[in-house]
């Protein structure tokens, strides 16, 4: 591989460990907008990965839905709860090392059962996605489930406008 | 004349082709581009932001600034000199990591979005094949920044400017998202350079549903860019600076820097889906681009000198109980003109949207209080 092909394999490693340690951050800072901030570097880190395996189209819509969409949900969520970074939360409890123990032995099965499996790899390149593909794809193949998937966002928009809306005076 | 900065692109690549290995050209090329944008877009700002205070001085009946060089044009720099000299200041209880990368974190995406930008007939920074959707999706980033610089002041009306500016965000994203889909829909791509090349015979702003949808975008782009008359979140009258009260000095001239490179940004694409793009007779097509988009920069300086404030609850209404349904009508619309010909879809279209906007309009209407009599004694 030349050098520039070298360049982008390190960049891609640096993105990922950069995702773990914000995963990482999202579970143990004590600031809770702090670590919906690491959320939005693990989404990021995560689009990042999508784009270096040309799924271009997955990369900006993970942008746009998840960056843009469900964290700014769940950051007004959040700025809603009441303790925000005090210095009294519990970050641990007596459970802990036990479940420590539990997910590095998880860990290590998956990864053992990840690196044992044959994954089938196809002899040439898997030519890239086009948008207009995945398009007719949902609306001929999967049009059951899109049109499932807008029923539930029906039901979710009507919901949530029944729980806000003002009480009549009695 | 046309392709001149292509041509000098490649003059110089040819230049470092002895000195540099392969991969050294690629890595040259694609700095290169970079550099252009990383200058172009504050170089860009400087000057939108004396050309803003040229013409509103105008509409007001008086000059702008004219003492720093001829006709003020050495007024941004004074300007940048100002901003870089003045005090940082940070609040005392202020959330140190919000603080800081609110101002870093408005301004990358606003600098992004100028890759997909097709500056000239093959000039694009890059030329991606989800280049709209690219454009939508790190535009739609902002509005984290815009939480944190909010948050991080502790400042009540900061707290407040920007809970308000992030429900006008994300309430306008819509409709701008759902007028673009004609676009996409007639042109077949949703890269930015396909999309010019499909408006070779007509601009889509020339046939009904494209006027609409351009209007229609138009509006929703001087709402995310927090221009009046939606700048409710950051009026000085209303909330004191919103959510970049507590910021001095260069963090402020960054978020100032983002809010004019975001109205070049949405001014650009706007000129690029519905008016043509570079497309043009006679000038050069980098000098149509060029027009279009400060055309349209000049028109939203124009709303800045002329229009009130909107209310916040006017506002709103406007997005959700009147461009939203338009733009699904809109869409409606453009399938109709897809699967008819000539005089018929001209007439169809148009007679649909102009029925569906009375229609709204009518629906949209504040309740009209009567008029009241009063009975003076005498």
């Amino acid at each position: 591989m030349n050098e520039l092909q070298w360049g982008v394999k390190l960049a891609l490693y640096a993105v990922m460990g950069l995702s773990i340690i914000a995963a990482l951050g999202t579970v143990m800072l004590p600031n809770l907008f702090h670590s919906a901030l690491a959320l939005i570097g693990v989404l990021l880190g995560s689009a990042v990965i999508f784009l270096a395996l040309h799924a271009d189209f997955l990369a900006a819509v993970q942008i746009l839905l998840y960056v843009g969409a469900v964290m700014t949900l769940v950051i007004f969520v959040i700025m809603l709860t009441e303790r925000l970074n005090d210095k009294t939360l519990v970050q641990r409890n007596s459970q802990s090392i036990a479940a420590a123990i539990a997910s590095v032995v998880f860990l290590f099965l998956t990864v053992k059962t990840i690196l044992k499996t044959a994954w089938p790899v196809p002899a040439s390149p898997v030519p890239p996605v086009e948008v207009s593909d995945l398009g007719a794809a949902l609306m001929g193949e999967f049009v059951f489930p899109f049109e499932v998937i807008s029923v539930i966002l029906l039901a979710t928009l009507v919901g949530a406008i029944v729980i806000a809306k003002k009480d009549k005076p009695a | 004349m046309d392709q001149i900065f292509v041509e000098a692109k490649s003059r110089t690549l040819e230049l470092l082709k002895p000195f540099l290995p392969e991969w050294g050209l690629i890595l040259a090329s694609i700095l290169m581009s970079i550099k252009v944008f990383a200058v172009l877009g504050p170089v860009t700002m400087m000057y939108l932001t004396l050309l803003e205070r040229k013409v509103v001085g105008r509409m007001q009946n008086r000059i702008g600034p004219n003492r720093v060089g001829k006709w003020g044009l050495l007024q941004p720099f004074a300007d940048g000199v100002k901003m870089l000299t003045k005090e940082d200041i940070v609040p005392a209880g202020a959330d140190p990591v919000l603080h800081f990368m609110a101002p870093v974190l408005i301004v990358v995406p606003a600098l992004l979005v100028f890759a997909v930008l097709p500056f000239g007939r093959g000039m694009t920074g890059v030329d991606l094949n989800i280049g709209l959707l690219y454009f939508l999706a790190v535009s739609s980033t902002t509005t984290i920044a815009i939480f944190m610089a909010s948050w991080g002041s502790r400042n009540k009306f900061s707290l407040l400017g920007g809970m308000r500016s992030v429900a006008q965000m994300i309430s306008y994203e819509i409709p701008m998202v759902l007028s673009v889909v004609p676009v996409i829909l007639i042109a077949g791509s949703l890269s930015t350079n396909t999309i010019v090349e499909a408006q070779s015979s007509l601009w889509f702003a020339a046939t009904p549903w494209g006027f609409f949808a351009f209007v229609i975008f138009f509006l929703c782009g001087v709402a995310e860019c927090n221009r009046s008359p939606f700048d409710l979140p950051e009026a000085e009258s209303e909330i004191i600076a919103g959510f970049h009260t507590e910021y001095s000095g260069m963090k402020f001239a960054l978020f100032y820097m983002a809010e004019f490179m975001n109205s070049f940004t949405v001014s650009a694409m706007c000129a690029t889906l519905f008016l043509g793009g570079w497309q043009g007779p006679l000038l050069p097509s980098w000098a149509w681009f060029m027009l279009k988009t400060y055309s349209l920069i000049f028109v939203m300086i124009w709303f800045r000198g002329t229009l009130p404030r909107f209310r916040v609850d006017h506002l709103m209404g406007l997005a959700w109980k009147f461009l939203l349904p338009l733009t699904m009508i809109n869409i409606f619309a453009v399938g109709f003109w897809y699967f008819n010909a000539g005089i018929v879809r001209w007439l169809g279209t148009a007679g649909i949207l102009v029925l569906s906007f009375w229609t709204l309009s009518r629906l949209n209407q504040d309740y009209v209080l009567e008029k009241r009599v009063y009975r003076f004694a005498d």
